[in-house]
């Protein structure tokens, strides 16, 4: 799949450069840009679990942001030939893997973009390193990307597991209840977020009074085991933490009201979410929930602004993840105009502890010691059906986690 | 004890799902011998039918309960005379592939138009609170649940043994060259017994929908399992199917209550079942095996 934004534009401008014998670093007629032009590559779920809150949308976004690139810079832009590859890595490590070898070789993508998936994630890390080019990850959740799997040429842009554990597990704790029940998928992801959500929960003062690893994939679709020993613990919980995600939170969060544990008087707090999530699982069911967001589309007008503008393309509201790709392809741009060249290190240079401040980054930074993206993140609640008034505004924003606070301190682990 | 009580409550709900999706696969691969793989697909479109009903035609859950299996069952039928039935004088690994094409084909349509991510659907307002049983409450839906599936178990086991059809069909299953010979057509009730069984799996599909994610893949994660249910209990055999599927219901629940220390153990204990029921009766618990042709 090859889209290309203004090849027209692009051609002409190159007959343009031609005509005046070059000149400046924008002009590319000295090869600083390797083929002359930008080469984005988007590699993500386009037909599994994920490719609702990523998937082909997080490719409108991307192309969103070569938009308002080229119309910001016009004729000043290091290129007007910038295209969009995308491929479809099903969430799976090895072919993660190949496609991400095949993007950078054969493609000539100077960025890979999103990558959900934390084993497929830390499988393109590796590749970039090899290959010495760019990979803003987006859409995977572990930390290792900037601890022990950190390199030189990948950036970790949107959330992590420290985030959301020490968003949803601290405030949390602080301000609705101290003792929690964790439910988590028995593998990588979620014995990472249940290590993670209990550091973050004893550290608030609170205490995981019980923690139960259901089985993943869970083929029976039934967590009722898990949710009726909830209340009879003693001491009784106040939170029920879930680590489930997509399918497998929606069960979760259907025995979850059926079984009436909020009546009970043990609230839902929920590791990962997306807004998509709340969608398919309606805000009447989740009213009342807790989670870390990275970015909410209707927190103020700018983002509104974006998500108006991304609605009118993808005929949806963003998840945070499509403002992340947005904000992602765009800082690349910036960086590759202001270097003046896609050399792969000299962007990296640049855009190393580097302050940003964009619709997705508030207060952000590309931190140069583990290549962290750190911004402001949010203490999300679903709203009561009552107080829904448009489609898609399911959450408001409790409180807002400084960027300094939402991340981990960069890890002793990574050597860059 | 509550506890215990609730953990087996549930095991038997799960079960429910579980009885009534083998008992159609059961009476399916005795008239047929076809392995029906898309029996998993048949229950997602029944619940996605619910879905849709409830959505774009506002037509509630106890309507649906009767139109998906009745269509469903319909559709199946089409389907049995239009390619199944060619194939089952073949192979049976040629109806296995044909149904897992179906299977990829039906799930990829749906995940076209509806997407991957789950759809709501909310519990009907008659069955949403809850039920006292003096030791614990228990959602009112999963009573119904419960109560529901034993009753169509038992009102098929009826139909089977209590009725002429039912005799028919339990003779074609056994001894299908021999009730031929006694002069019964036993051709005549092929299609309507796949229908039927596929009508069953819709059925099961629209009672997930309040209280299972209703996705394009709700029927593939569940169907490994059902498969095991039917093996376990003996592949055709009807009361086999229903008894294992309870059956399975409960060691699942009961591995996940009190064996949750060994995530590995609670996860398998299903295939650890079925290996040691094969170990010792290769035909399976209720089956019999089958005399040499």
């Amino acid at each position: 799949m090859r889209r290309t934004v203004g090849v027209a534009a692009a051609s002409a401008a190159v007959v343009l450069v031609a005509g005046c014998g070059g000149g400046g670093p924008q002009s590319g007629g000295d090869q600083k840009l390797t083929g002359d032009k930008i080469v984005l590559g988007v590699l993500n779920d386009q037909s599994g679990a994920y490719s609702e809150l990523s998937g082909k949308n997080s490719v409108t976004a991307v192309e969103m942001a070569i938009a308002d690139f080229t119309a910001k810079y016009g004729d000043k832009a290091v290129t007007k030939d910038i295209t969009v590859e995308t491929a479809d890595h099903q969430n799976k490590p090895d072919v993660a893997n190949s496609k991400a070898q095949e993007m950078y070789d054969r493609k000539g993508v100077d960025l890979i973009l999103d990558v959900p998936t934390s084993s497929a994630a830390l499988k393109v890390a590796d590749v970039a390193k090899e290959k010495k080019k760019l990979y803003f990850n987006i859409g995977a959740a572990t930390t290792d990307l900037t601890g022990k799997s950190c390199n030189r040429y990948t950036f970790h842009y949107a959330y992590d597991t420290y985030m959301l554990a020490n968003g949803t597990g601290k405030t949390t704790t602080e301000q609705i209840g101290k003792n929690w029940y964790i439910l988590y998928p028995n593998y990588a992801f979620g014995q990472d977020m249940e290590k993670s959500f209990s550091t973050a929960i004893t550290a608030a003062g609170g205490k995981v009074v019980g923690r139960d690893g259901a089985p993943f994939p869970n083929t029976s679709g039934d967590f009722s085991t898990f949710l009726l020993k909830a209340p009879n613990l003693n001491p009784k919980p106040d939170v029920l933490g879930t680590m489930q995600a997509g399918a497998e939170l929606v069960n979760v969060v259907k025995q979850y009201n059926e079984f009436k544990l909020r009546e009970k008087g043990v609230g839902l707090a929920v590791g990962l979410m997306f807004l998509t999530d709340i969608h398919s699982l309606t805000p009447a069911a989740l009213a009342g929930t807790t989670y870390t967001d990275a970015w909410y589309w209707n927190f103020d007008a700018k983002n509104r602004e974006f998500a108006d503008r991304f609605q009118r393309k993808a005929g949806t509201r963003p998840t945070f993840a499509h403002a992340a790709n947005y904000s992602a392809a765009l800082q690349y741009l910036e960086a590759v105009q202001a270097a003046g060249t896609d050399d792969a290190d000299a962007v990296v240079k640049g855009l190393e502890g580097k302050t940003v401040e964009d619709v997705f980054l508030r207060n952000g930074k590309i931190r140069a010691e583990d290549h962290r993206v750190v911004h402001d993140a949010y203490l999300a609640q679903v709203k009561p059906q009552s107080e829904v008034t448009e489609p898609w505004d399911y959450v408001k924003v409790l409180k807002t986690i400084p960027a300094a606070e939402a991340f981990r301190a960069p890890s002793a682990d990574c050597k860059l | 004890m509550s506890g215990f009580a609730q953990n087996t409550f549930n095991g038997l709900v799960s079960g429910a799902f579980y009885a009534l999706l083998a008992l159609g696969l059961a009476v399916i691969f005795g008239m047929l011998r076809v392995v029906n793989f898309a029996h998993g697909a048949f229950y997602m479109l029944g619940a996605f039918g619910a879905y849709v009903l409830l959505t774009e035609a506002g037509v509630p859950f106890w309507a649906a309960l009767v139109i998906m299996p009745v269509g469903l069952g319909l559709l199946g039928m089409a389907l049995e005379r239009a390619v199944i039935h060619r194939l089952t004088r073949l192979d049976p690994l040629y109806n296995f592939l044909l149904t897992f094409g179906l299977t990829l084909i039906l799930q990829d349509l749906v995940k076209l138009r509806y997407g991957v991510q789950s759809s709501p659907y909310a519990t009907p307002s008659l069955l949403s609170g809850s039920v006292n049983f003096g030791l614990f409450d228990f959602p009112t839906y999963r009573v119904f649940i419960l109560g529901f599936a034993a009753l169509l178990c038992v009102a098929v086991w009826w139909v089977l043994t209590r009725t002429r059809i039912g005799m028919v069909v339990r003779a074609a299953t056994e001894r299908p060259d021999l009730t031929r010979a006694f002069g019964i057509d036993v051709g005549r009730w092929v299609t309507p017994v796949f229908g039927f069984g596929i009508g069953l799996a819709g059925l099961a599909g629209v009672l997930a929908a309040p209280m299972r994610a209703v996705n394009p893949l709700m029927g593939a994660d569940l169907i490994i399992v059902v498969f095991a249910v039917v093996v376990i209990g003996g592949l055709g055999s009807i009361f086999g199917s229903v008894a294992a599927g309870f059956g399975i219901g409960l060691v699942q629940a009961w591995g996940e209550a009190y064996l949750s220390h060994f995530p590995i153990v609670s996860q398998t204990i299903v295939f650890v079942v079925m290996a040691g029921v094969l170990l010792w009766r290769p035909a399976g618990l209720f089956g019999r095996e089958e005399a040499p042709a």
